[in-house]
Parts: C-alpha cells; structure tokens; sequence
C-alpha cells in the first residue's frame, strides 16, 4: 500500500531525473564533450549518494512549510506537482519541480484548512530570485575568469579540450551531488511526515533512518529518469537556449553546481555560522531557474547579444504558472479523492486553546483580552482558528501563527518501544535518560512534550538564542521533531 | 570527406544515415571512453603531429624558394634534389593530415572546434600541393627563362614562401594563442598582394618580349604556377581568420 501511494513521489523523481538532472550534463552532452553513457551514469549514482547523505537539510524546510501527514494526502501532492512539471516540459519550458512542490503543498494546506508557514513560504520563494540572480552572477565571474585562464595559459586546443572534458565530468558529478541533495526534498519531502518511522541496521553497523531509505529510493527514480528520458531534454537544454561552446558550457554547469550546494549543505551552513557570517537558507532550488540564471550571466558579459528577450519572459511566466497550476491541481485532486475514493488524505489535526496554553503564550509575550474568550473552544482546522483569531482578537499575523501553533492538538504517547526505534546514535546518554523517564506518559500537545523534556533534562532545553548556539538548536529542534514523529499517535480523539 | 573515413578499420564504425549524410557518432566503442591520463597523453601525440604538419609545411615554404633559386642559377641537379625532398615532405604531411583527420573523428576530440581544424589542414595540405606542383612543371617543362626575368621570378617564389611561412604562424596560434592570429592572417594578405603585383608586371614584361607566342604562353603559366603558392595561402588565411572568430564566439 505504500508503495502504492509513494508511486506518484517516484513519478516524480522520475519527471526530476528527465528534466533537472538532464540540466547538469545538458550542455557537456549538447556539445558533445560528454556521452550520454558517461553522464547518465555519473549524475545517477551521484544523485543518489548526494540525496541519501546530504538530502536532510533542504527536507526541514520544505517539512515546515506544511507537513503532509497523510499518505494519499502526499500522493496526490506528489502527483500534482509531477503532472504540472509534465504539462511545462510539453510546452517547452524549463521548470523545476522545486516550484511545483510548493505550489502542491499550499494546494494541501488550502484543501486541509491547515496553516501555511509564512516564515519558511518567503524564504522559499526568495530563492526563486536569488537563484537565478546568484547563478547569474557566479556564471559571469567565472565565465570573466575562465576568459583570461585560457588566454593566458596559452593552452594547446587540443590539451583544452582534454582537460575541458576531465573538469566537466567531475563538475558535473559535483552537480549532480548537490541537485540530489537539494532536490530530493522535492520529491520525496513530502512523504517523510506521512510514512511511519522506522529505521534499520545495514549489515549490522550502517545505520539507515527512515528518511535516507525514502532518499534513496526517490534517488533511483532520479536516476531511472535520467537514463529514460533526460538525453532529449538535455539536448534542448544544450541547444535550444544559447548556443554555448564547451567552456560556457562548463561555466554553466559549474555556476548551477554551487549555487545547488550552497542551498543544500548543512556542512557549509555550520561552517558560515561558526566563522560569523550570515548564513544560506536550505532550501530547495530549482536547478531550470539556476541553469537559466548562468546562461543570462555569461550572455550578458558577452554584451547581450542573441539573447532571446521573449523567451526569457515566456520562461519566467512558466516559472508562475507552474506552482499555482499544482496548487489547484492538488486542490481538486485532493477533493477527488476524498469524496470520490473516501481516502483520509490528512489526519484530521484539532485546535484547542487549554488553559496551560494560555499560559505559555502569556509566556511567550503574546497576549490579548480577546484571547480569554477562546479558551476551551475546539476548532476543526487552523484556518478557523486563524479566522476567530482575526474577529476577536487584535492580534498581529505572526502572533496569530503562534497562537495557532500553540492550539495544535495532537496525541503523543511515549514508550520504551517507540524510543527504540529512534536513532539513538543522534541523542546523548543524558537525552537518552530523560526520554526513558518520561516513558509510559502522554502529552495532547507539541510543546508539552518539549518542556516537559527540557524541564526533565538540561540536554533538552534549548539554549540562549545567540549566534554561538545556532547549530546546537538547530541539532535539538531536528531531534525533537524526530521524537515527535515517533510518538505521534494517529488517533488524537481516544 | 565522407570517403577517405569510411576506409580501412574505421569501417563499419560510422554508419551513413537514410539520406546519405554521415553519422558522426561512432558506433565502435574503441576510443572515448578510455581512463582519462590515457587521454591527456594521446593527446600530447595528436598536438605533436600537428605540429609535425605544420613544420613540413614552413620547410616546403622554405624548399620552394631555395628550389628555383637553383633552377634559376643553372643548378638543375640541387633542384631536383630539392624538388625530391618537397615530394617526401609532401607525402609525410598527407599522413600526418589523415592521422589526425582519423583520431578527432574516432574520440570526437574537439567537437565544436573540428570541423575548422580539419578544414585548415586539408588547406594547408593543398599549399604543400601547390609547390610540388609548380616544381613538377618546371622540371618537366624546363622552361628557357631569359635572363632578365630570373629575379622577378625569384622575388615572386619569395613572396610565396614568406606567406607560407606567416601562415604556419598562424595556424599555431589558432591553436594556442588565438589573439595574435589576426597579426598573421594580415601579414599573409600583404606578401599575396606583393606577389600580385610582381606577377602582374612579370607578365607584362613577357608579353612586350620580342619572343614566340608559344614561349610567352608558357612564361605566363610558369607565372602564375608560383602565384599560386602565395594565393593558396592567402585562402587558408581567410579561413583561419573565420574560425578563430568562431572560436572566440
């Protein structure tokens, strides 16, 4: 049954393996720098390595835009943004499922009544600007740099092209990396909330979480798309955008490469935040819109010339078209399959302002007289919250969010056997201790599980909100959200 | 083209398509895919015949002038000697050329850059023609050349030999350094018009002789025979010009 419903997420890769993977070698084998043969073979197996060891930080964000917790409900997010990258891709557009998958997602959240994170949202579609925009800058520096290398290197062009093809396979295998570790949120980010947790041991040692089997799996969908379908594509990509000689070509893949590994490392998030600079967030980008954003860059230091003015504004409107298409195709296929097919395609999620979390809010600075006459009311969706939220009270929409967050109900239960399936090797001892205190125990909410936590154990409170801390609060928030997975009992009414 | 590839083991590796155009992508799998050191060293090789190539052809430049140099003075037996060593170097360069014609097509080496390549040495290679040819004429002919006609043709083998040698330049900076092949390309397209000129006044001198038509007729040809040399390089010149824009592109 689930791989039934995780069939749609496969398609997806698959669509992702055609289209995205086939922008990292498109321009090596539109040249014919690079076979086909040698790409497929390289971007696949690095796809795969790069989804199941680095596909976790780019997953988080897209998780808190709006978990899917249900498994038909990511089914048909997964299909819906699959099928408007398929409708793009028959146009001729470059699109990414970076931007179908959002467009899937608040399709969900509309369909569900469940709020849409605005934080992660606007962090989100930022990107869809700083992607090109960066990719552009990055391609026009090294397109500048790589100029002058070969002038004054006076390199044979034979020995140019030798090494041309070396520094494209290995690049494009950096790229291929970074497109799987970024990527891979996409397609199967929305299924890591909706699957049951449950980790398994590789030959004894090699432990492998729940979300890295996923990872790899939508991995070898990737790479079955690339071998199937991507050599047209990348020969649209090659060609049909600018013709680019070799060492464009390879200033491109480059460009795309980074700016996909800069959105995706946690690596090199933790290196920023420790040197004291300001770091990326990891989000997942789309590779079309970087590929897109280097050509523009190397064209422009060219000055400008053939470049295609109206079709850079006809991919820029598929760049539009694209999410809000799977947003309304998950939206009406949401309501086809809940009342067509009678599938649960969320867990339905209560609101409930108690009286403990009236106090946590005053805690946390957000009060209202209005707030009062809430207490005790049971709401069905967040939006309904949301909305008496609105009428009553005189709050702003960030402490509405919060208030909505807080009313979450959900049920909880911890045992000893649910703490084993955890991956223990992420917790300290201390962390370990606490959580077999709490074993036997229920919590109706979130937070009640997290201060009961912190208050059981130092190991997990969150420290201080200073730039020395971020790292070791953002390694507590993804085991806390590991542990809330875990207990998380589906049946919140019994 | 198409012709000279489909010979020898390359047979069967290319396939011609329903139209008759040839596919270039090879179906064999000798080639391409080997570890990529093995790359950079047949590489080295390839570079180095080329190179070879292009030495020939400067050493046929040189040969030319030296040749009728000899012929001119009376020395028919150096002449030959020369006229035999441009026919060796000749045949060499025709070598090399299908060498390195063969190994870009087989390793799809410099896809973009192949075609102006392969263009520039077939050229190149009708330059090293040229010179044999005029040789071959004088020797068979043995023209009786009057004795104030000797030095416009000597100044005109000259010019031609110095338009080779600008050329071999050229095409080494196309491969390497390709901003300074405008340098050469416009040094080639000056000693062609000087050539022009002493051809011009040549045969006007010929035909205002107190000589048979027949031998006016044949001074002529002998005439334009050395031209040639320096118009053929002139030729490659404008091509080479073309691509090093393409390349730059």
């Amino acid at each position: 049954m689930i791989l039934l419903f995780l069939s749609s997420g496969l398609f997806l890769g698959w669509s992702l393996g055609a289209n995205d993977a086939a922008n990292v070698f498109g321009t090596a084998v539109a040249t014919r720098m690079v076979r086909f043969r040698t790409a497929a073979i390289t971007s696949g197996l690095f796809v795969i390595v790069g989804a199941v060891l680095a596909g976790g930080g780019a997953t988080r964000t897209l998780g808190q835009l709006g978990s899917v917790n249900a498994m038909a409900g990511a089914f048909m997010v997964a299909l819906a943004a699959a099928l408007a990258v398929l409708w793009m891709t028959r146009a001729g557009l470059p699109v990414s499922v970076s931007q179908a998958i959002i467009g899937g997602i608040i399709g969900w959240n509309l369909f569900t009544g469940s709020p849409t994170d605005i934080d992660s949202l606007v962090k989100i579609v930022s990107t869809w600007v700083i992607c090109p925009l960066l990719s552009g800058v990055f391609a026009a520096g090294l397109y500048v740099l790589a100029r002058a290398a070969t002038v004054r290197s006076r390199m044979h062009l034979l020995a140019e092209d030798a090494l041309t093809r070396a520094v494209l396979i290995a690049v494009g295998a950096f790229g291929a990396f970074s497109l799987g570790a970024n990527n891979i949120a996409n397609v199967m980010g929305v299924f890591v909330s909706a699957i049951p947790a449950s980790s398994v041991h590789l030959l004894g040692f090699l432990h492998v979480s729940s979300d890295q089997q996923l990872f790899a799996l939508g991995g070898i969908a990737i790479a079955v798309g690339i071998f199937t379908y991507s050599h047209r594509v990348m020969m649209t990509v090659g060609k049909g955008l600018f013709r680019l000689t070799p060492m464009t070509g390879l200033v491109v893949i480059l460009s795309e490469s980074l700016v996909l590994f800069l959105f995706a490392s946690e690596l090199l998030e933790s290196w920023l935040i420790s040197h004291g600079l300001p770091s990326i967030p990891l989000v997942p980008v789309s590779s079309s819109q970087a590929v897109i954003g280097a050509v523009i860059g190397i064209a422009l230091v060219k000055g400008g010339r053939n470049l295609d003015l109206r079709l850079i504004r006809r991919i820029a409107g598929g760049w539009v078209a694209t999410p809000v298409i799977a947003a309304l195709v998950a939206f009406f296929g949401l309501f086809f399959l809940q009342n067509v097919f009678d599938l649960p395609v969320h867990r339905p999620v209560s609101y409930e302002l108690s009286e403990v979390g009236m106090e946590r809010l005053q805690e946390h600075g957000v009060h209202d007289e209005g707030l009062a006459e809430l207490e005790g009311a049971v709401f069905e969706t967040g939006r309904e919250l949301s909305s008496a939220l609105k009428e009553k009270t005189s709050l702003g929409m960030i402490d509405r969010e919060v208030v909505v967050e807080c009313a979450r109900k959900e049920r909880f239960v911890v045992t000893l056997k649910r703490i084993e399936t955890l991956d223990l090797t992420l917790l300290t001892v201390g962390q370990i201790r606490a959580l077999r205190e709490l074993s036997g125990r229920e919590f109706g909410y979130s937070w009640e599980l997290e201060s009961t936590l912190a208050a059981e154990s130092d190991h997990w409170a969150m420290l201080p909100d200073t730039r020395d801390n971020h790292l070791a609060n953002k390694r507590l928030r993804t085991n806390l959200r590991q542990l809330l997975d875990a207990f998380r009992t589906a049946d919140t009414n019994d | 083209m198409a012709e000279s590839l489909l010979t020898g083991n390359l047979m069967g590796c290319y396939e011609m398509s329903g139209n008759g155009v040839l596919d270039e992508t090879p179906k064999c799998s000798f080639g391409g895919e080997r570890p990529m050191t093995n790359l950079f060293a047949r590489t080295k090789l390839l570079e180095s015949k080329i190179d070879e190539f292009l030495n020939h052809t400067s050493e046929v430049g040189l040969l030319f002038r030296e040749a009728l140099k000899n012929f001119l003075d009376g020395r028919v037996a150096e002449f030959e000697e020369r006229r035999g060593k441009v026919s060796d170097l000749e045949n060499h360069a025709d070598e090399l050329r299908r060498e390195v014609e063969r190994q870009l097509y087989i390793e799809t080496l410099i896809p973009e850059s192949r075609g102006d390549v392969l263009g520039l040495l077939e050229q190149t290679d009708d330059v090293i023609n040229r010179v044999k040819l005029a040789l071959m004429q004088v020797s068979v002919e043995n023209p009786q050349i009057p004795a104030e006609l000797g030095d416009g043709y000597l100044e005109l083998a000259d010019y031609g030999s110095r338009a080779v040698q600008e050329l071999v330049m050229g095409a080494r900076a196309f491969f390497r350094n390709t901003s300074a092949v405008p340098d050469y390309v416009h040094k080639v397209a000056f000693w062609e018009k000087e050539a022009d000129k002493v051809a011009e006044r040549l045969k006007r001198r010929i035909f205002e002789m107190d000589i048979d038509l027949s031998q006016k007729i044949q001074l002529g040809n002998f005439v334009m025979h050395v031209d040639s040399v320096a118009d053929q390089a002139e030729d490659v010149s404008e091509r080479l010009s073309i691509s090093t824009i393409k390349r730059s592109i």
